[in-house]
């Protein structure tokens, strides 16, 4: 029996619409309502300030479109920090060395993550909540329990410098957002990652290596935590061993705003970009009204909640 | 000469012994049915043929070559044109149509020259040419797998097995989440297969669908072999008889 196809049907967009309208929404209400809020300035702040959270939020749509978690991404980026400061300070080794050590270790701690996932079976929250706490341990080991002070001048221009009047942390994390955006929906290893997460039986009947995919993803976001820790220890001239505490969390909530499922099978980077920004904005401009920082955890969590529920409303709707 | 054969395989999860030293054989264009109540071993046994696990003993044949236990994997069975429809489908539901016909197989063209990326489009033609093939009724191959029918969903499977010229498909209960239409169907289907020389083996619960399309029953009760005879020769009072155990 043989009945044409009909014409295409529009193809599952990166980026909810629901998202872009609350952040437009969300900026127009600042533009009204916050003092200075509309400046070029201003928007360099928002992006600056969104970047090292943003950086940590692709390794969390990366690991959450698996139906993984990682949460210890705030830890790592501190272990990342303190190794890069202890390389390039304290032991007075050439910076690229510093840099290099501080993404290994990260790279390092997201394979045991990965192993111990993959290979030993262990649930990811058992896991990760494992690294989150032994991580911290580590950073705090590593630096002696104290922040390592003035480092060297070519890793903090990786965290103060300017190209083109746009400060360095917010090229590399757009460069990030675009390289991931491409990697998680356009080549295999992304869309494995979606497959993963979704079924994962059905992903390893079609032959997909599924232990090695998952060992990467978490190598991938230990990389990413250790990048977001180089970026955090640059623009404040120290490696602190206490950096990034929650973090993690903040991470998550971005991706999840952002229309990345929890449970795995969904999720795009330029989501996770608008739900980094959305959070961005939202606490600059209360920054800019000056409401309280107890009223801004107030208003996120808000957000958070809000942004599922009119996912699950959708959903609802659809055949 | 022969497509598949299977030698002695025993297989046991923990203290429970699923197959006993099981054996069958399979030509090219022809249809096995594998019958057996739950629990027989017949999912298991099929599972070792498609490398989701490896068995404990025996031996198993593809196309006459041994297969390589332990390195036997999904990929290596479907490498070697072995194809299995899983009862649940395997499919991943909020990926779209064609994505899960090109699971594990995707297409992927280098951009910049450099660096791999899947070939969306080149899929989607490649998908719609395919369920147009089957004759199946998919609204689009944009669809997520999860919004459409259960026979939609059963189309897309069939589809995936048969897209990369297979040597075997094994059909693990491919009728029996479909309504009446769409299970003439499928048996025309497999007739079709039999006609390209493709060997199939059919695992049903439906006897009068195992009847229609089989050349041959294979009963399996509790992991061995209780009967093993051309279709024509045997009855379905008999075969039900070797299932339960009545004889």
């Amino acid at each position: 029996m043989q009945t044409p196809l009909p014409t295409r049907a529009p193809q599952a967009p990166a980026i909810r619409l629901e998202s872009v309208l609350v952040l437009l929404g969300l900026s127009l209400a600042m533009a009204i309502f916050a003092p200075n809020f509309v400046s070029l300035g201003n928007f360099l702040n928002i992006l600056l300030a969104t970047s090292v959270i943003g950086v940590l939020a692709i390794a969390a749509t990366l690991v959450l479109s698996s139906a993984g978690l990682d949460l210890s991404l705030g830890s790592v980026l501190a272990v990342a920090g303190v190794v890069a400061g202890v390389l390039g300070v304290n032991l007075g080794l050439p910076w690229p060395l510093g840099i290099a050590g501080g993404l290994l270790a990260g790279m390092l701690l997201g394979a045991v993550n990965g192993l111990l996932i993959a290979r030993a079976g262990i649930p990811a929250f058992i896991v990760t909540l494992g690294m989150l706490s032994a991580g911290r341990g580590l950073a705090l080991l590593v630096a002696d329990g104290k922040p390592v002070y003035g480092l060297p001048a070519a890793l903090t221009f990786l965290g103060q410098g300017r190209l083109l009047g746009v400060p360095l942390p917010v090229w590399i994390f757009l460069a990030l957002v675009v390289i991931f955006h491409l990697i998680l929906s356009r080549t295999r290893f992304g869309r494995y990652t979606l497959v993963i997460g979704d079924n994962e039986m059905a992903a390893r009947v079609t032959g997909i290596d599924v232990e090695r995919h998952k060992i990467w993803l978490y190598v991938l976001s230990g990389g990413l935590a250790g990048l977001a820790g180089l970026l955090f220890a640059a623009r404040v001239n120290a490696a602190d061993p206490t950096a990034g505490v929650g973090y993690e969390l903040s991470a998550i909530t971005a991706a999840v705003i952002g229309g990345t499922n929890l449970f795995g099978g969904r999720g795009t980077v330029v989501g996770t970009l608008i739900g980094a920004l959305i959070m961005g904005v939202l606490q600059n401009g209360l920054n800019l009204m000056a409401v309280a920082s107890f009223y801004q955890q107030v208003a996120i969590g808000t957000v958070l909640v809000l942004a599922v529920w009119l996912d699950r409303i959708r959903d609802r709707r659809k055949p | 000469m022969t497509l598949l054969e299977v030698k002695n395989v025993t297989k046991r999860f923990g203290a429970v012994e699923v197959l006993g030293g099981v054996s069958l054989r399979l030509q090219p264009g022809e249809v096995l049915g594998l019958l057996g109540d739950n629990g027989a071993g017949k999912s298991t046994l099929m599972k070792i043929v498609s490398g989701v696990y490896p068995p404990d003993s025996g031996q198993v044949f593809f196309g006459g070559h041994p297969i390589p236990y332990p390195q036997h994997s999904p990929r290596q069975a479907r490498r070697l044109g072995i194809e299995m429809i899983y009862q649940d489908l395997a499919l991943a539901k909020q990926q779209d149509v064609a994505a899960n016909i090109f699971l594990g197989r995707e297409p992927v063209y280098r951009w910049l020259g450099w660096w791999p990326m899947v070939d969306k489009a080149r899929m989607e033609r490649e998908a719609q040419a395919a369920l147009e093939r089957l004759g199946a009724r998919i609204p689009s191959v944009r669809y997520p797998v999860g919004a459409l029918s259960g026979g939609q969903q059963q189309s897309v499977a069939i589809a995936r097995a048969l897209s990369f010229n297979p040597r075997l498909v094994i059909m693990d209960e491919p009728t029996a989440a479909l309504a009446v239409r769409e299970v003439e169907h499928v048996l025309e289907l497999i007739r079709e297969l039999k006609r390209q020389g493709i060997g199939v083996i059919l695992i049903s619960h439906r006897l009068p669908d195992v009847f229609a399309v089989t050349d041959r029953i294979l009963v399996l009760r509790q992991g061995r072999v209780v009967a093993d005879q051309p279709t024509a020769q045997t009855t379905m009072q008999a075969v039900v008889g070797h299932i339960v155990g009545a004889h």
